[in-house]
């Protein structure tokens, strides 16, 4: 046993990776290394490996490559706050559950702050910062104001990427869809009811299609 | 004197209208830059290291592992050996680094030594709080005993709702730059003007040199007024690390676990009426916790709006804990005071078989405003439909889901803080109204363009408004809804003292005596006569190299007597829910709140800021709860997971009644932030205990508390 935690170690220390880990662990317990998890790592290409310290990568950030130094542990929301000084995404929770840091990755809605900076190499990231130039409004940016739906407007801007994102999918929703469909945010305020009438008013002037 | 009244209602033309908020565009696009989002030049990150325990001594302290460390650029201690911690999160040690990752690093490479000693966390059994209760004393008027025995009916209950945390979304925190004699500082606060003079004292440097800036604030709700510990530790870090700003905004965690609570409440109440509903007799016994210095709730507002009960008999007792402190929560007192007193009277109508919402009218003579809340009270019942969906507990429908209706109601004070404004108008015609005040969503900044743009006789797109700086004229801290009524009277001061300054100047070239002169529709014209006039443009361009500049002081002293604004508003909140008997889930069909709050400014803002009270009530009455742990002393939901807001579609329907009429507009201003932020809680527990037949004493009403009370009452 306490070769396989040495060798561990060993891996760890020269290249903290997940594969790593788990071939780390395979060696002392039979059970992963024929196990589901060991199958999926065994199929999938040579895993790029990088940290533990700081490393260069580049993202694509609202249609502009972007460098930015990164620990393997950094997360996409951090790289974008405190690197690159994109700050529409917010940290509120830092834990996947109240939607402030809302962004797009590869066209799908994602918490920012639950995806790592490396993890996000190659893929299309939307912040709202690219929903409309400096000084122009998205539709949907437009109804949160027509509706009121923003008090203190922290949780604003993941609202209206959820919103964005959820139009997309759904371009025609009804009332009740809106209210299930912006679930993954919350407001601290209480700007819901805007948010619901916002959410109707801008699938209304974009006529049904997508954002 | 100039005459600083406000236009009558009928002649207003920005000032009643719906105007959409001024910063709606950069807060919708997202480039709003709060102050967690600014990042200065060369700027540090801070973090703290805080205890784990709720109570304990350190014994030694050891910052030299974190001081080793690459990118470190400045540790301090804050404890010593020696010093007692008195609840787990408490403030130990301060780190600054190059970046966030290596300022988290070193925070755990400090180490602590503890000696632990006892601790208090749970407040909700009085019995076991011991020496850590403190009474405050009996209050005792007219003769409750001889009361009690005359009642025909006398009802019993236990009430309460648990500590709950403001979460604001954009945390506590701050950046600051300490370089030299001077301070820049960017923080989260509800009180802008107010920092200078608070971080003078703390780092010694003369007020004057301490400048602060904000644009905007995620959030304070009562908690963000003082200059915090961690932010006197981020401007030491800065002086201690060359003068580079650091920014210091707390984790989650650390935020929902010391940065500002609302005390709970608990009670056992007893009240009597006469057979025919009438209020005669209420004694109430109460304890909570505001943290480690006790926080006293206001006993002498029970029961709540009801005060005028002939005898009454009140206790309340402070419980010191080993947690984290209070602060002002929007309407201190009133919330908790209102659920115990709204539960305990709907429980009495119950007794009495007597529908609640006949027996809150019957003893309206109660209230200081018997008529307004009989008026509210019909109004709320109207538009809930009370008629079509009230009954008399519980609901009988077959099935498994109870429906019930709920009352709650509230009060508040209001008038305004110190303010101060300075307009400045130059000869393009461009307006500029600067005051230190702060916007915390609830739409300052575009009241105080509004009031300018009102009085001027222009648009607000015309007004330029400079808020949040402490280069501006001071404004007071935002809180107890006094914000909406200092600013608008600083502002209509500054703006018709400005005026006269313009009507002076044209009044020899327009050859129309200066009190003959209106601003009016972009004009500046002889009174009623569009004829003889001048536009902006052309009147502002006869100043040629002059800048008029005028001053409007809101002092709170005086403005009871000046009559601009006012204070003492009431509301009636009515809830309407569904409860799932077989699992406990208590569902919101609808709220609703009538509303007075004298002149409305803006009544799409206004409604915004009632809708937004309705629902953080909501939250508190299902939701809401700082789990304490006895075991290890610590917060056991410090996150937002287990910490729980509603969401979207948590909140049912929201219906909202301003009670605009001229009857309260002549009254003046009021502000609104936290009369309707009160009686949602009392609202919910009721339609609750309406639906189901039994009261669920203790909030947030979540599903394995109604099921209990269920079981209770069968095994009964």
């Amino acid at each position: 046993m306490s070769s396989s935690k040495d060798e561990t170690k060993n891996k760890r220390k020269n290249a903290f990776s997940r594969r790593g880990f788990l071939q780390g662990l395979g060696a002392g317990t039979g059970v992963l290394s024929t196990g589901i998890l060991a199958e999926q790592e065994a199929q999938a290409a040579p895993a790029a490996v990088s940290g533990p310290d700081a490393v260069s990568i580049m993202l694509d950030i609202n249609g502009k490559s972007v460098k930015a130094t990164v620990e393997p542990r950094t997360t996409l929301l951090d790289t974008l706050r405190n690197q690159l000084d994109i700050t529409g995404a917010k940290r509120v929770c830092d834990r996947g559950t109240c939607g402030a840091c809302t962004v797009m990755v590869d066209k799908k809605v994602m918490y920012a702050c639950t995806i790592l900076a490396v993890d996000a190499q190659g893929k299309k990231i939307e912040t709202i910062e690219g929903l409309a130039p400096e000084g122009k409004m998205h539709p949907v940016s437009q109804a949160f104001w027509d509706n009121d739906a923003q008090q203190c407007g922290y949780c604003t801007p993941g609202f209206v990427m959820a919103a964005k994102g959820f139009l997309d999918r759904n371009p025609n929703p009804t009332y009740e869809q809106v209210k299930k469909g912006l679930g993954g945010n919350l407001c601290r305020c209480g700007t819901y009811v805007g948010v619901r009438k916002a959410v109707l008013q801008a699938a209304k002037t974009m006529g049904g299609k997508n954002a | 004197m100039p005459n600083y009244s406000w236009p009558a209602m009928d002649k207003r033309r920005v000032m009643g209208q719906p105007i959409k908020r001024l910063d709606g565009p950069v807060k919708s696009s997202g480039r709003a830059k709060y102050n967690s989002d600014v990042h200065p030049k060369d700027m540090l990150w801070a973090t703290l290291v805080t205890s784990p325990h709720a109570h304990a001594r350190v014994t030694a302290i050891d910052l030299s592992p974190a001081e080793k460390m690459p990118g470190v650029t400045a540790v301090r201690a804050i404890k010593k050996a020696g010093d007692e911690v008195q609840w787990a999160g408490m403030e130990v040690a301060s780190i600054a680094a190059i970046n966030e990752e290596i300022a988290r690093d070193a925070a755990r490479a400090v180490v602590v030594k503890y000696e632990v000693l006892p601790h208090l966390v749970q407040e909700q059994d009085l019995a076991k709080a011991g020496t850590r209760a403190k009474p405050a004393g009996e209050q005792v008027s007219g003769d409750p005993d001889q009361a009690f025995k005359d009642a025909d009916v006398v009802a019993e209950g236990e009430y309460g709702v648990p500590v709950i945390t403001h979460c604001c979304l954009e945390t506590h925190g701050t950046v600051v730059q300490w370089n030299g004699d001077h301070v820049e500082v960017w923080p989260s606060t509800q009180n802008v003007s107010g920092i200078p003079a608070q971080y003078a004292t703390t780092l010694k440097v003369p007020a004057n040199q301490i400048h602060v800036h904000m644009d905007h604030v995620g959030g304070g709700f009562g908690s963000k007024f003082p200059l915090d510990l961690w932010d006197a530790e981020a401007a030491h870090l800065s002086k201690a690390s060359g003068g580079k700003p650091v920014k210091m905004f707390l984790d989650r965690e650390t935020e929902l676990t010391i940065a500002g609570v609302r005390p709970s409440a608990y009670a056992k109440v007893k009240l009597g009426a006469k057979k025919d509903g009438t209020l005669t007799v209420w004694e109430s016994k109460t304890w909570g916790s505001g943290g480690f210095q006790a926080a006293n709730l206001n006993a002498d507002l029970f029961p709540y709006v009801y005060r005028k009960v002939p005898n009454r008999r009140v206790n309340h007792s402070g419980v010191s804990l080993n947690a984290g402190t209070a602060r002002a929560w929007r309407a201190p007192n009133h919330p908790q005071i209102s659920l115990i007193s709204c539960s305990a009277l709907d429980d009495l109508a119950a007794k009495l078989g007597m529908d609640p919402l006949q027996f809150f009218l019957k003893n309206a003579d109660l209230t200081s405003k018997p008529d307004v809340y009989r008026e509210q009270l019909n109004k709320a019942a109207a538009m809930i439909e009370w008629s079509k969906y009230g009954h008399a507990r519980p609901d009988q429908t077959k099935g498994p889901i109870k429906r019930g209706l709920g009352i709650g109601v509230n009060t508040w004070g209001g008038l305004g803080h110190d303010s101060q404004c300075r307009i400045t108008i130059q000869a393009d015609g461009s307006v500029e109204v600067d005051l230190g005040s702060q916007d915390l969503g609830t739409a300052t900044r575009t009241m105080i363009a509004m009031v300018a743009a009102e009085t001027f006789g222009l648009q607000v797109s015309q007004i330029s408004v400079g808020i949040g700086d402490t280069n501006f004229p001071p404004s007071g801290g935002s809180g107890g809804s006094t914000t909406v009524g200092g600013v608008t009277v600083s502002t209509r001061k500054a703006s018709v003292n400005a005026l006269g300054k313009i009507f002076d100047l044209l009044s020899p070239i327009m050859n129309v005596p200066a009190d003959q002169l209106e601003a009016i529709d972009g004009r500046i014209q002889q009174k009623g006569n569009p004829n003889k006039a001048m536009n902006w443009k052309q009147a502002c361009a006869k100043l040629g190299a002059q800048t008029i500049s005028a001053m409007g002081e809101n002092l709170s002293r005086n403005a009871p007597k000046e009559g601009l604004i006012n204070q003492g508003v009431s509301g009636v909140q009515m809830a309407d829910v569904s409860v799932d008997t077989e699992t406990g889930v208590v569902k919101m069909n609808r709220l609703v709140a009538v509303q007075d709050c004298g002149l409305v400014v803006n009544p799409r803002t206004a409604e915004s800021q009632v809708l937004g009270a309705c629902i953080m009530s909501t939250c508190a009455a299902l939701f809401e709860e700082r789990v304490m742990d006895q075991q290890t002393g610590r917060v056991l939901n410090a996150d937002m997971e287990f910490y729980k807001l509603s969401g979207i579609g948590d909140i049912g329907e929201i219906l909202v009644h301003m009670d605009i009429s001229p009857e309260h507009d002549a009254r003046g201003i009021i502000g609104l932030g936290e009369p309707p932020a009160v009686g949602g809680m009392a609202a919910i527990s009721n339609a609750v205990a309406n639906a189901i037949g039994v009261r669920v004493g203790i909030l947030p009403l979540t599903p394995d508390r109604v099921l209990a009370a269920l079981a209770n009452r069968r095994n009964a």
